[in-house]
């Protein structure tokens, strides 16, 4: 993966954490995501498709998640509660456009977000497309952003 | 002040609900896409919508098309992740008043409500 996709979701993640839940989060070394591994226990997906496609994931752990989704709507919410999956839907939602509007000369489209509550469950993308993990680190506890985007080459948009 | 928040997540809705609370603003009807607004438009007329662009069913950008198209005159404020200039300028081509970049601080959505109402006013 073009590593230059990587620094607008930092800057994103970052920006919207900072701005909707003004909650700091510091940023780990990104690595390699092997195939199979499982995310956290609450996940927010986005597909992205135009040209850059791929999918991003916003995955908590459900105590960091319950956290953070309390901070963005401003009351207690745990996550069975019907608006706790909603909370974190926006949430990949802001991070995911913030960083395609940094993919400078790119036409991207970005998708409605899902979202997958369950312990060790797997996220798959495409198999030809890597998943680099963006560790994050927060008063709220860690969480990680998965990117597994891919420019798609010319011959294939025209 | 009747106001028509169009957003699929009732998260973002509450936010802004809260925000047209302390700038006096009661009388809010939601809506989760644009289909579902335009089913409202009959029964409420507002006098101010702020729409979201990303939605299931219709997106925002197709409901102001078609509200303006209907006769729709009430100012509109595109409240969106769609941070490019260039959907900026589609938007603005659509109809949309005023944009704001999701995420927002209350203070920044509070300044663009009052800047688009001001606006209206003085035309």
């Amino acid at each position: 993966m073009d590593q230059s996709y990587i620094v607008p979701f930092v800057k994103s993640v970052q920006n919207v954490f900072e701005t909707m839940l003004q909650l700091p989060v510091n940023i780990g070394e990104p690595s390699l995501k092997n195939q199979g591994e499982p995310s956290f226990d609450v996940s927010g997906i986005i597909g992205m498709s135009g040209d850059v496609e791929g999918s991003i994931v916003l995955s908590f752990p459900v105590t960091c998640a319950e956290r953070v989704v309390s901070l963005f709507t401003g009351s207690e919410l745990e996550h069975t509660h019907e608006d706790f999956a909603d909370a974190v839907g926006e949430l990949v939602n802001m991070v995911s456009g913030g960083a395609k509007a940094q993919f400078n000369g790119k036409q991207v489209s970005i998708s409605c977000p899902s979202v997958v509550i369950g312990a060790k469950h797997q996220v798959h993308g495409r198999k030809d497309t890597v998943c680099i993990v963006i560790p994050c680190q927060s008063d709220a506890g860690d969480f990680n952003v998965e990117v597994a985007v891919r420019q798609v080459p010319v011959s294939a948009n025209t | 002040m009747k106001v028509l928040l169009v957003d699929d997540s009732k998260t973002m809705r509450n936010i802004q609900k809260g925000i047209l609370a302390q700038l006096g603003y009661s009388q809010i009807e939601e809506a989760a896409d644009g289909l579902d607004a335009l089913s409202k438009l009959g029964a409420f007329s507002p006098e101010l919508l702020l729409v979201d662009w990303n939605m299931p069913n219709m997106d925002g950008l197709t409901f102001v098309k078609k509200y303006r198209a209907s006769g729709g005159a009430s100012p509109i404020i595109m409240v969106t992740t769609e941070a490019e200039k260039v959907r900026v300028v589609e938007a603005i081509k659509a109809g949309v008043n005023n944009y704001v970049v999701k995420p927002f601080t209350p203070d920044v959505l509070a300044e663009r409500i009052k800047e688009t109402l001001a606006r209206v006013t003085a035309a």
